[in-house]
């Protein structure tokens, strides 16, 4: 059926119309064509080559320090995660001391939203050997893996970081993607863990509860994160994530294929889990220690287990960029982090687990009911058994991605 | 532009000492005019589609370290069929029925508003575009507690032996086309009501005087009035629905997923950008493949 919508035209409007249409097409024909290959060629310039590689090295990419003269520091931070003036939002305490103490101005924005996005923004700048204009940025682990990977941060200099040298948490240390942790500063560290919520199942202890149990069929989910999903259960295998093998990962892919084949998972969640566990759609689900504590709050049944077999350890890292050119003034800023009283002030902000050791002892002074809760200061018996995912090389992130994309369907 | 040039061009009888100037600067006015527009497509379209483009037909093998060279890989698109095959077919297939439900509740929606609103209308005008004003990620949320497990939807549908004692809506196929129809319902009925508010009473009238039931003056009448807004509705619906990612990722299970949360998986987690630009040019090819076709039959070519 072909409807006509248009009322009825006028005859002088037809004409008008059909000769606009009929002129338009037939002169403008010629240039259109011209344009198009214009186009065209401006189009295969820029569609004939590639990308380049982005591989850099400490020999390919030399940055220079000016902190000698300029004392001024640009950091990147994620939203929310600094301490502020309870009555000012725009002060930072722990900034202004430590600007006041140092002489150095910091340029302190929060324009880190997401991993990817960063690295998006980034991405260009840092393949080239070109400044980002950022001294220090902070990054999730596996992003800061990427990173050192592609030789794009610089090395620290420790002999300047006396209290990150003292204080920095024993499970932190040489960590798998950072063995002599010269590259990444722990700014907050986070588990991931079981949680389950005691108004619609009762306790949850273990992943293959979780994977298993026939009561909580279709009301558990997992983290689309694939290094803590994959990390419990390559640790409830008996596996260590910070250490495994081809095969000990097929065996927790399949694990997890099996569970999502009988229906027991529901669905694979970011942290949007928090609301649906909260209502009790969720029964228990793998989560992050952060928000359950914040859901624990409202509600004390919604609890947070690590598990036996290990929790997993996950870190938001600063680092210095190639081509930062004010290192030294960076040093001095993480260092000031890593000074006890300054991390606790830190902490009873923002409600990550602290890094610093001794920040529990200067919590007291500040809150006492904070400096005894267990997922900001997390006793050693629970960070010994946490593990810290495997340094993947960049064909293992793509072949172990790829694997547990394909079973949470994407 | 030749009409605007056409009719300016007429009115020359006023007396002009320079005919020859302002005559090239009539010729140029157009094009200067077209400049920020064709400027901004350019920079923010054309520029970008050629580089997808470019993206999808590079070598699979290379990476963000080695770089990735240009090898016309045109198995990059085969390939990405077999790989998203039943994601693609999921998500024309959801984006079909969601269409589908949001014509049937949004044809009536905007005649209502249009035709028997009276001093209402604009009221309800705000009420359709009122939610638009939250984000998206916002409103596809709120659709997890209306279809909570332990919600009265739920709970209702449960007592009347719909769905099973553990029947649930969340985590369902149902829930993701319930959350697209609902996500780009307001892009259907706005240029509905546009057409429907223009609509000529009188001929409505006129169909009735000449014995035409209701049905008949509908179909005869009032659908093909409003077949401009209606043809434009579903575009508009449909096209961004097709693409959606966000209610399969929050509404969905591990088999709702579209395709673009391939696309997504393929740039941002699997790190196989050639695979993920191969998916989008490919859905940009069958969308408008289908709205060429779709334009064509409805014939309502002042859409396009």
């Amino acid at each position: 059926m072909r409807y006509r919508s248009q009322p009825p035209l006028s005859p002088e409007a037809a004409a008008l119309l059909s000769f606009t249409r009929s002129s338009l097409s037939r002169r403008t024909m010629l240039r259109g064509a011209l344009a198009t290959g214009a186009l065209a060629v401006a189009g295969g310039t820029l569609v004939g080559c590639g990308t380049k590689g982005a591989q850099q090295t400490e020999a390919s990419c030399v940055s220079e320090d000016l902190s000698g003269t300029e004392k001024t520091l640009t950091v990147s931070n994620w939203p929310q995660y600094i301490d502020v003036d309870e009555k000012d939002e725009s002060k930072r305490p722990t900034l202004v001391a430590f600007e006041a103490k140092s002489g150095i101005t910091v340029s302190y924005t929060e324009d880190i939203n997401d991993n990817n996005e960063f690295f998006g923004k980034v991405q260009n700048q840092l393949t080239a050997c070109q400044p980002t204009d950022r001294d220090v940025i902070v990054l999730t682990d596996w992003m800061t893996a990427r990173m050192i990977r592609l030789g794009w941060l610089q090395k620290l200099d420790k002999a300047k970081m006396p209290n990150f040298e003292k204080n920095l948490l024993p499970s932190l240390k040489a960590r798998p993607f950072d063995k002599n942790t010269e590259y990444a500063v722990p700014w907050q560290s986070g588990l991931a863990g079981i949680a389950f919520n005691g108004n619609v199942t009762k306790e949850v202890r273990t992943v293959d509860e979780l994977l298993t149990r026939a009561d909580l069929k279709g009301k558990v989910t997992a983290l689309t994160e694939m290094r803590d999903t994959m990390g419990l259960i390559l640790a409830s295998n008996g596996h260590d994530p910070s250490d495994f093998t081809k095969a000990q990962f097929d065996d927790a892919i399949n694990k997890l294929q099996k569970a999502v084949d009988a229906g027991q998972i529901r669905r694979f969640t970011g942290n949007d889990y928090a609301p649906e566990l909260a209502k009790g759609d969720i029964a228990a689900c793998i989560g992050w220690s952060g928000d359950v504590i914040q859901l624990g709050l409202e509600d004390p049944k919604v609890q947070f287990v690590a598990p036996d077999s290990g929790a997993m350890l996950y870190s938001d890292n600063s680092s210095i960029p190639n081509k930062a050119s004010h290192k030294a003034n960076a040093e001095a800023f993480l260092d000031y982090y890593y000074d006890p009283a300054v991390a606790a002030q830190v902490a009873a902000y923002v409600n990550y687990i602290c890094p610093v050791s001794g920040a529990k002892e200067e919590m007291v002074k500040i809150d006492p009911d904070l400096a005894e809760n267990p997922l900001i200061f997390p006793d050693d018996a629970l960070l010994g058994k946490a593990k810290v995912f495997k340094a993947l090389s960049e064909s293992e992130e793509r072949e172990y991605e790829s694997a547990f994309q394909k079973v949470i369907g994407a | 532009m030749s009409l605007l040039t056409g009719v300016g061009a007429r009115p020359v009888s006023a007396p002009d000492k320079r005919p020859d100037d302002s005559r090239s600067r009539r010729r140029w006015l157009p094009y200067l005019l077209l400049l920020p527009g064709g400027a901004w497509l350019i920079l923010f379209f054309i520029v970008p589609t050629l580089q997808l483009g470019a993206t999808s037909l590079y070598d699979p093998t290379g990476s963000v370290t080695t770089g990735y060279a240009m090898t016309w890989e045109f198995g990059n698109y085969p390939d990405a069929i077999a790989y998203a095959g039943p994601q693609i077919l999921r998500s024309f297939a959801y984006a079909a029925i969601a269409t589908v439900i949001g014509i049937l509740i949004g044809y009536p929606l905007a005649y209502a508003i249009a035709q028997k609103a009276g001093r209402w209308k604009n009221v309800l005008l705000v009420c359709v575009v009122a939610p638009m004003f939250t984000s998206f990620l916002v409103r596809t949320l709120a659709w997890k507690t209306i279809l909570s497990d332990n919600g009265a939807l739920v709970g209702f549908l449960r007592d009347v032996g719909i769905l099973g004692a553990d029947g649930r809506l969340l985590a369902t196929p149902i829930a993701v086309v319930l959350g697209l129809t609902y996500n780009f319902l307001p892009f259907l009925v706005l240029p509905l009501y546009a057409s429907l508010e223009r609509l000529d009473t009188r001929l409505l009238e006129a169909s009735g005087d000449l014995y035409a039931s209701p049905t008949r003056t509908f179909v005869k009448v009032t659908l093909p009035l409003s077949m401009p807004g209606l043809v434009a509705g579903t575009l508009l619906f449909f096209i961004p629905a097709v693409g959606d990612y966000i209610n399969a990722a929050l509404l969905g299970n591990t088999n709702t997923s579209m395709v673009g949360n391939v696309v997504n998986s393929a740039f941002l987690s699997r790190q196989e950008p050639p695979q993920g630009a191969a998916l989008s040019f490919l859905l940009m090819a069958i969308i408008l493949a289908i709205v060429f076709t779709y334009v064509r039959r409805a014939g309502t070519d002042e859409v396009v």
